[in-house]
């Protein structure tokens, strides 16, 4: 236990409270509050479809929830000023599951997009960052290729590098392992443990991908159904004494989570066609 | 029926929203013309791919509007002896008429489904999301550019047609059928009237650029993020820009010329 009083003894960068939102007449939220601490890798995990992309969006100030508070460094997101929450992330990357990267221009115009359009650095730095982040991601030589000639894990890792290259405090990642092959899984996972230690960044991620998300995480919460169902770092998430979240980490096909949808019984569901 | 009452209820509230949105949106950017004039750059790149690669349809299509103006114009002037009026009416049919309102419609067809594909594919594939957490304000750095740009070109492109439409008139009048290059020409510097005639036209071709721009962009801005979506509001593009053309025509006419 002694890692989880490390973990609560760091100050939190961004603070949630009973936060509700919902998308027309599904509740997505219902009343959630966690906190997400500075320094730290803290992980999202959840079926699919329980607005863990959602849950970045309505921290980014996105999206506004209908109820509850979304605090980043003491500032409440959706209080401050739309200047003010630009201001705001400028510090924040924020890795998109398809990279997201801008279809017009090169790999390396896009990692200075940012540079860009919120600086007035000589080309000359802009060019030494870049490199610098391409290199940090091992894709200095791709940087004249077009978004349309990278593999998904190459315009991820490109997407990285452009999220870090404002040198933000915090990184939210989506789904960042999904749909990729083991050995650019296994980059992606190293990357980002390194640029968490090395640049001293908060990262979040948010995935149910079960054991890249256990390796990495300092701490991780289990949502479902709006709510949060098991909060801990990894080594006690897999005690758990929940069944739910025992299913989830092994992968159950059936039990709490239920393998049919909701239906009548079977046999008279059969014998009704008669 | 109580279905189908609940239904013209949905959708026309449905209506009402978009219309909303709409106006928020053409707010927004107009709000943000500003980076569109101070970048100019962004704006230039899109002059091009908006006004200059549409120069091919515009020129091919006036060329045979104005050969077919000629034709039609011949054949029924020649029944009252009266051919050297050929060049007012090539001229002033495309400068009042056809010339923006063609154009408008071409435009649509060509460069307006474009944006809104180009646009609602930036959305479906999360370019929009990810430049508003960059702290990039979209509207501002892809819309207002595209809008200030289709302002610029659709004009242009309405001279160009006219231009090329009174020589495809020449082409069939004077070169083929035998009215006196002489009347054409003077016949034509003496009736088209600058502020009346020009300047209308071009009145006429500022507002359909700004309707199809609204139109197009707002639908790509607006479209739902799936590769469904996006086709849906490709067409509804080019179908609401086209309704738009010939209603505003309708209104601007009226408006210009009613009253002689």
């Amino acid at each position: 236990m002694t890692d989880t009083n490390q973990y609560i003894s760091s100050e939190p960068l961004v603070e949630i409270r009973d936060l509700y939102f919902s998308r027309g007449s599904n509740a997505i939220f219902k009343g959630l509050s966690l906190d997400i601490r500075c320094g730290q890798v803290t992980g999202f995990m959840g079926p699919s479809g329980t607005g863990k992309t959602t849950l970045l969006k309505l921290i980014g100030g996105q999206l506004k929830p209908s109820e509850g508070k979304v605090y980043i460094q003491g500032q409440d997101v959706n209080a401050i000023s739309r200047a003010s929450l630009f201001e705001l992330r400028k510090r924040i990357g924020m890795l998109f599951q398809s990279g997201a990267l801008l279809t017009d221009l090169n790999v390396y115009e896009n990692v200075a997009f940012p540079l860009r359009e919120h600086t007035k650095l000589p080309e000359q730095i802009i060019r030494d960052l870049v490199l610098m982040k391409l290199e940090a991601v091992g894709l200095r030589g791709a940087r004249k290729l077009m978004p349309s000639q990278l593999s998904g894990g190459m315009a991820r890792r490109v997407a990285l590098a452009r999220a870090i290259v404002m040198d933000p405090m915090m990184i939210m990642y989506d789904e960042p392992f999904t749909g990729l092959d083991p050995i650019t899984k296994g980059t992606i996972v190293t990357l980002i443990k390194q640029l968490n230690n090395v640049l001293g960044l908060t990262s979040v991620i948010v995935s149910h991908d079960v054991e890249e998300t256990l390796s990495i995480a300092d701490y991780i919460y289990v949502i479902s159904e709006g709510e949060i169902i098991e909060s801990g770092t990894p080594a006690s998430l897999r005690k758990s004494s929940s069944e739910w979240v025992q299913q989830f980490l092994n992968g159950y096909p059936d039990g709490p989570a239920p393998f049919h949808y909701p239906a009548p019984e079977y046999t008279q569901d059969l014998l009704a066609g008669r | 029926m109580l279905d189908w009452l609940q239904n013209v209820g949905k959708k026309t509230l449905h209506g009402f929203e978009s219309l909303g949105r709409s106006a928020m949106f053409f707010i927004a950017v107009v709000q943000g013309i500003g980076v569109a004039f101070i970048r100019f750059r962004l704006t230039l790149r899109e002059i091009y791919s908006v006004g200059v690669l549409s120069l091919v349809i515009i020129a091919v299509s006036g060329l045979f509007v104005g050969m077919v103006l000629g034709l039609q114009g011949y054949v029924n002037f020649a029944k009252f002896n009266a051919e050297e009026s050929l060049g007012i009416f090539v001229a002033l049919s495309l400068v009042r008429e056809l010339g923006p309102v063609v154009t408008g419609l071409l435009y649509a067809g060509r460069a307006g489904s474009a944006l809104t594909a180009e646009i609602g594919l930036m959305k479906a594939t999360e370019q929009l999301a990810s430049m508003e957490m960059m702290a990039v304000d979209p509207i501002r750095r892809i819309i207002a550019p595209r809008f200030l740009a289709g302002i610029i070109s659709m004009p242009l492109l309405a001279a160009i047609f006219s231009a090329v439409g009174i020589f495809g008139g020449y082409f069939v009048g004077v070169g083929l059928l035998g009215v006196d290059s002489g009347s054409y020409w003077s016949q034509m510097q003496a009736n088209v009237d600058f502020s009346n005639d020009i300047v209308n036209g071009v009145i006429k071709s500022v507002v359909f650029g700004i309707a199809c721009n609204w139109i197009a962009l707002y639908q790509g801005y607006d479209a739902v993020p799936t590769a469904e979506g996006v086709s849906r509001a490709t067409t509804k593009t080019v179908v609401r820009s086209a309704l738009a053309v010939l209603g505003l025509d309708f209104v601007l006419t009226a408006l210009m010329f009613g009253d002689i």
